[in-house]
């Protein structure tokens, strides 16, 4: 660790912070329907969407109607995407001649990427052809992106109503979405993508020899508009293999950064948005905070790690320490471009916030160090979380929270004067237990199965972090992999392509009902019996809730995976 | 005001711990167990263990005696919660078998209409809804019932504890008789409300036993919050042995089983129904009968406690603060008018102008014989006629307009405008929170005696606290504006509703609930009766009509409004409880990981016993500490959920840092302690 490592931890708060606050200020314009200054342009736009896809955007829905709309909205996308997929050799723009995609493979991408997990059992460059890219990928990353970013809005309305019947509309959330927010920021960031020199055309792949005489097929194609919305929109899903550690897709350490701003973006704004859409500021403010300290401890963890490097290597002599020359710690499996310091907060961030794009292989990190990700997944993708689906999961702990808090001060727990009775509690609860009902189900039966023992590259408790890793990641819509898991089998295509499933739509459904119930409710005014949740107490109080839920869950697995791995390389067992 | 004290039963008293030893081991039937969905997944694996322990003891298993210990100690877990039940119960049932003393076969007089002269002899169980009976100095009213005819004193005692007879009469507000309490003189005559079993006694009795006990909306939000735990953890220990066998370690069913006890929130789900029965009975014995546990829930959550001023707020009487005389007329001979005309008043406030004139200017006792004229309600005046040397004088004192209208009818003019100078005194006092007594002697008008209300010692205070914890008090009045502001400041209150009737009672209730607040109050008289019903915690007297007794969702027994306020506290220290053993249960979790997951895996993973920080023994007596801490803490904690977590009022944010810490961080520390502690023994003892 050295002070430019920290500078570059600090510069990235700094920098997500100062964005996230007036972009919260403006998203909560947008979904509450006042004017913007993008009015004039979208505006006509919008209309016109509606008149064609005859929504009738002045009439609100139940969250029955909200929640059939989005699934409805989401399965035939899913059926298109697979239908694209599986046609992509009869298409055009398919310059690579690429061929079509086998069935388990187009219905795990097809989910992956409707469920905004953007896991990738595939290479992109080796598997999809360019219209595959840009109608199935691209698309995708825009309103599975929306989606999420709508059901959000649905919850937040469900507080800021008071006995109402309706929660907004699903396809006017969706459409403000992507037209106000995704579309306009995806553009700013695709140009400043190119003009740091990444790709953007539809030639066919290069072919070029090397300084040595080989022959290299460098491949290429519409890049710089996906990487902008897979950053944006908390995707994930790399244009090529390696994703943000390839050169066409991350050539710079100013794309790095903007990247690495851009991942976690729109999720924190919509923090500050929430506050504003609540009518209370401090509320969102407080809810970034938790988020923020649970993420900055992350990096800190993965970053003292990784620059501490293998205590092995370092007892062959070889010097870990940091210099001007020298990156130090451990530099397996990263970029050299890119070092420690922006590897670990790349790591951690991409984890935290359900996005799931890599500039470094979480595979080769130290057990720490790669349980940081996985740890960041498994406490629910809530600190910051996917777009959308961060807050509206971070909520649920909330109302976790609060219910326990509540009951201790001796009140009917209350969340910004919604009273938080059995139903909340119970589809609280639903929410909650996806996640190791998903990851702890599916991963012990690859570790029993066969079919899972397979696609395992290392042994011993390094194999057991891949296959934990590969569920947490599907389930939580992250799509990150932890690499070495060969995941293109029959296998792990279902049952990951199951887990994503689960861990997005029976999420979703009881969130919507929380909303529904929240908004039909009055809203008690606060006396100095209720306690606020805008101060240091709560902000302590929910991350203990968040770390002891997820922590309870996991630890037994999390003790024979990368915990008892690394008390292993302390004596010098490796895998 | 004296903060009510509650009669104090020893938590651990013989009588009752004896039986409830039994019903312990009585309530492991299934059909209760199931009701506790926490328990009945420990009694579950307890018997998955049991077996476990007789097929090793029959096939000589690895472990055997280790099973047997663990299968032992999940049945006292059990056992243990059910305890904890049945002594909760055991406290009520003890309060109601002396109730149901008071329930002995009684005889009727049944009339045949309400002014029969002759009765029939029934039993009392055989009185219907609708008979009419007649009670006779000596008699115990045979059921619940209205006062239709007569008046008569009243020994209640049976019920309330309240030794000093009380007075109940047809029409009014005092009308409502309870079975089982015994007239001391007079007849009455009156109609049975109920019917037998379903009488006032007869729902106390139930209500105390816990016998109809439902569970509040609270306690099924957090009964499903514990299932999801408990079900998470069910997930947890059910896919363990699927990971574990990748690592190369068969972990023994018993173990998972261990494992899975001490994860599940054992210690809140053992303690949860007792404490709920235990905040129950801790309002029996304030004296104040809640129809339904949801009621004082509610009360924890009251936002809003509409207060009414006179016996609440203010001594019921008011006194004579000072002589107002008008212009012109001496404050002596005010004085001694009014000192004159209250002699033979008995009311408190003829007695304290009697005493407030004897101190400023030592009036005598005078002989002169006169006529006390009393007051009614037709003249609103009181007065004295004396005959003296000089004749007949006529002192009168009395509401403004009465005694000015009485003036001048004397003077010979009709009645009309009010002096300005008196206007002015009268205004003086009202602005002040008074009540202005009007003296005039013959045809004149001498001035104002200012009665004053006396706001009860010590109610500031408590009005303070209230607002520490975040409720707004609200008095009501039947005071003009003016007064009832003056009162509300001295008072301290955050709001008044003077001129209150019982329209715009009912319509201020509707109000604060329409703006989400919960709103408590208390009344005694049929016209309570819809606000009592409308509020979310209605507290009726038990002095009151039969009408607001049923309106009401608690009765108070002692007929003491300012109870609203412990009834609050209770509500309130009841959901603590809950909360903060949920908290003391869950961070109880983080120190039995780290018993028992090295201990598990310490074959495969010997390196794992770096998380060993408790330096146990050995895996055996590290699990099997784990469980017997969790099956302790149970009993430890029974005192506590009896008693209530201390609830001292203050804002929400310190109760919650304080509860925070005593029950988080210590529910942390607390278990790395006793496993250990418990481990030394288990080492030393050879157990494991």
């Amino acid at each position: 660790m050295n002070a430019a490592g920290i500078l570059q931890i600090v510069v990235f708060f700094a920098v997500v912070t100062a964005g996230a606050i007036p972009l919260g200020a403006y998203m909560a314009r947008v979904y509450s329907g006042e004017r913007t200054w993008l009015d004039p342009v979208f505006k006509p736009v919008e209309r016109l969407i509606y008149k064609i896809c005859c929504v009738r955007a002045d009439q609100e829905q139940h969250w029955t109607v909200y929640a059939f709309s989005c699934l409805m909205f989401s399965v035939i996308g899913l059926v298109v995407m697979y239908a694209v997929m599986r046609l992509q050799a009869l298409l055009p723009l398919n310059p690579a001649g690429q061929a079509a995609v086998a069935p388990d493979l187009a219905f795990n991408t097809a989910v992956s990427f409707t469920t905004n997990t953007n896991w990738q059992a595939y290479g992109g460059e080796s598997t999809m052809a360019y219209l595959t890219q840009m109608l199935g990928m691209t698309v995708k990353n825009f309103t599975s992106a929306a989606t999420g970013m709508a059901i959000l809005v649905a919850l937040v309305r469900g507080f800021a109503r008071r006995q109402a019947k309706t929660v907004g509309n699903f396809y006017v959330d969706a459409v403000r979405s992507i037209l106000y927010i995704l579309l306009p920021m995806a553009v700013v960031v695709t140009l400043a993508l190119v003009w740091q020199g990444m790709p953007q055309n539809f030639d066919a792949y290069t072919e070029a020899t090397t300084l040595e005489g080989a022959k290299q097929v460098i491949a290429q194609g519409p890049v710089a508009s996906q990487v902008a919305i897979k950053q944006l929109g908390s995707n994930g899903g790399g244009f090529f293999n390696v994703n943000s550690a390839h050169p066409f897709e991350n050539p710079t350490a100013i794309t790095n950064l903007i990247e690495m701003v851009a991942l976690i973006f729109i999720a924190a704004g919509l923090v500050f948005s929430f506050g504003h859409m609540v009518g209370d500021r401090r509320q969102g403010r407080a809810l970034y905070l938790a988020m923020a300290i649970m993420l900055a401890v992350g990096i800190g963890i993965a970053y003292w790690q990784e620059a501490g490097g293998n205590p092995q290597i370092q007892a062959m002599g070889v010097d870990v320490i940091a210099t001007d020359m020298a990156p130090g710690g451990n530099m397996e499996g990263k970029e050299v471009r890119f070092g420690i310091a922006n590897s670990t907060i790349w790591a951690a961030a991409t984890t935290a916030a359900s996005n799931g794009s890599v500039n470094s292989m979480h595979d080769s990190y130290t057990p720490i160090g790669g349980m940081v990700p996985l740890v960041n997944i498994m406490l629910g993708e809530v600190i910051f979380g996917g777009v959308g689906s961060g807050l509206h999961g971070m909520i649920v702990f909330v109302i976790v929270a609060v219910f326990i808090a509540g009951l201790m001060v001796g009140r009917t727990p209350e969340y910004l004067g919604k009273k938080m009775e059995a139903k909340e509690v119970k589809l609280a609860i639903l929410c909650i237990l996806i996640f190791p009902l998903s990851i702890l189900g599916f991963g012990a039966a690859a570790m029993v199965l066969p079919a899972g023992l397979a696609g395992m590259s290392a042994a011993g408790p390094h194999g057991l972090s891949e296959v934990l890793y590969a569920y947490s990641s599907a389930t939580g819509n992250n799509g990150s992999a932890f690499a070495g898991l060969s995941a293109n089998t029959l296998w792990y295509n279902s049952t990951l392509g199951i887990a994503m499933l689960i861990g997005r739509f029976l999420i979703i459904v009881p969130t919507l009902a929380i909303a529904g119930s929240l908004a039909a409710k009055k809203i008690v005014p606060p006396s100095s019996g209720t306690f606020p949740t805008h101060g240091g107490l709560f902000i302590g109080l929910l991350i203990a809730v968040i770390v002891v839920i997820g922590g309870l869950t996991f630890f037994p697995v999390l003790a024979l995976g990368p915990i008892v791995e690394h008390l292993m390389l302390g004596v010098g067992t490796l895998f | 005001m004296a903060i009510h004290r509650s009669q104090e039963m020893s938590l651990f008293d013989g009588s009752i711990i004896r039986p409830a030893v039994v019903s312990a081991f009585a309530k492991l039937d299934p059909r209760d167990l199931v009701r506790n969905p926490v328990m009945f997944t420990t009694g579950v694996v307890a018997l998955l263990s049991t077996v476990l322990f007789i097929r090793d003891v029959a096939s000589g298993g690895a472990y055997t005696a280790i099973v047997g210990q663990i299968a032992a100690w999940l049945w006292f877990t059990v056992i243990f919660a059910n305890f904890a039940e049945a002594v909760a119960e055991g406290r009520g049932k003890a309060q109601a078998e002396s109730l149901r003393k008071t329930k002995t076969e009684t005889a009727a007089k049944k009339l045949a209409t309400i002014d029969a002269t002759t009765h029939k002899q029934v039993a009392a169980t055989a009185l219907r809804s609708g008979d009419l009976v007649v009670c006779e100095v000596g008699d115990t009213i045979p059921g619940d019932g209205d006062v239709v005819a007569g008046i008569a004193t009243i020994d209640e005692s049976a019920i309330t504890g309240e030794s000093a007879p009380v007075i109940r009469e047809s029409g009014g507000d005092r009308s409502a008789v309870t079975g089982g309490t015994r007239v001391v003189s007079d007849r009455i005559v009156v109609r049975v409300t109920a019917n037998p079993g379903e009488s006032f006694l007869d729902r106390m009795i139930a209500l105390v036993e816990g016998a109809k006990r439902q569970k509040t909306p609270n306690e099924i939000a957090l009964t499903i919050l514990l299932v999801g735990l408990t079900l998470v953890f069910l997930i947890v220990c059910a896919t363990l042995p699927a990971f574990a066998s990748y690592s190369g370690t068969v972990i023994p069913v018993v173990f998972l089983i261990a494992l899975l006890v001490t994860l599940i929130p054992t210690t809140i789900g053992g303690l949860l129904s007792a404490i709920g029965i235990a905040g129950m009975d801790r309002l029996v014995r304030f004296n104040v009968i809640s129809k339904s546990g949801r009621a004082v829930e509610a009360a924890g959550d009251i936002d809003v406690l509409l207060l009414d001023k006179t016996g609440t707020i203010t001594l019921g009487a008011r006194q004579a603060a000072e002589f107002i005389p008008l212009p012109q007329v001496n404050e002596r001979d005010l004085a001694e008018a009014a000192f004159l005309s209250s002699l033979a008043d008995e009311t408190p406030e003829g007695k304290s102008i009697v005493a407030l004139a004897r101190q400023k200017f030592n009036f005598a006792d005078q002989g002169k014989s006169a006529t006390f004229i009393p007051f009614s309600a037709h003249t609103r005046m009181s007065g004295v006629n004396l005959e003296t040397a000089s004749g007949l004088v006529e002192i009168r004192k009395g509401a403004t307009d009465s005694v000015t209208a009485y003036v001048a009818d004397k003077q010979g003019k009709t009645p009309g405008g009010i002096p300005k100078e008196l206007v002015q005194a009268v205004e003086r006092v009202a602005k002040a929170g008074g009540t202005p007594l009007v003296v005039a002697r013959d045809n004149r008008l001498l001035g104002v005696v200012y009665l004053k209300d006396i706001v009860k010692p010590g109610i500031r205070e408590r009005f303070a606290t209230l607002r520490q914890m975040g409720i707004r008090t609200v008095m009501i009045t039947g005071d003009n504006p003016l007064t009832a502001a003056a009162i509300a400041a001295e008072a301290g209150v955050d709001d008044f509703l003077a001129e209150a009737t019982p329209e715009n009672k009912l319509d201020l209730i509707r109000k604060e609930q329409q703006g989400g607040r919960l709103v408590a109050m208390c009344g005694d008289g049929s016209n309570d009766a819809p606000a009592l019903a409308q509020a979310d915690v209605g507290v009726a007297m038990n002095t009151g009509t039969q009408a607001a007794r049923e309106a009401g969702n608690m009765v108070d027994l002692e007929s003491d409004p300012t109870k609203l306020i412990e009834i609050v506290m209770i509500g309130k220290q009841l959901l603590m409880s809950r909360g903060s053993l949920t908290t003391f249960s869950i961070a109880n979790d983080i120190a039995k990981y780290f018993a028992i997951i090295p201990a598990m895996f310490m074959v495969s993973y010997p390196q794992l016993q770096a998380l060993n920080v408790m330096h146990l023994a050995s895996p055996q007596s590290a699990i099997l500490s784990a469980i017997i801490f969790n099956a302790l803490i149970i009993i430890a904690l029974i005192p506590l959920a009896l008693r209530g977590v201390t609830y001292k009022p203050a804002a929400a944010e310190v109760l919650l840092r304080r509860n925070i810490v005593v029950y988080g961080l210590g529910g942390i520390i607390v278990p790395f302690i006793g496993i250990k502690a418990i481990d030394l023994l288990v080492a030393a003892l050879h157990l494991a």
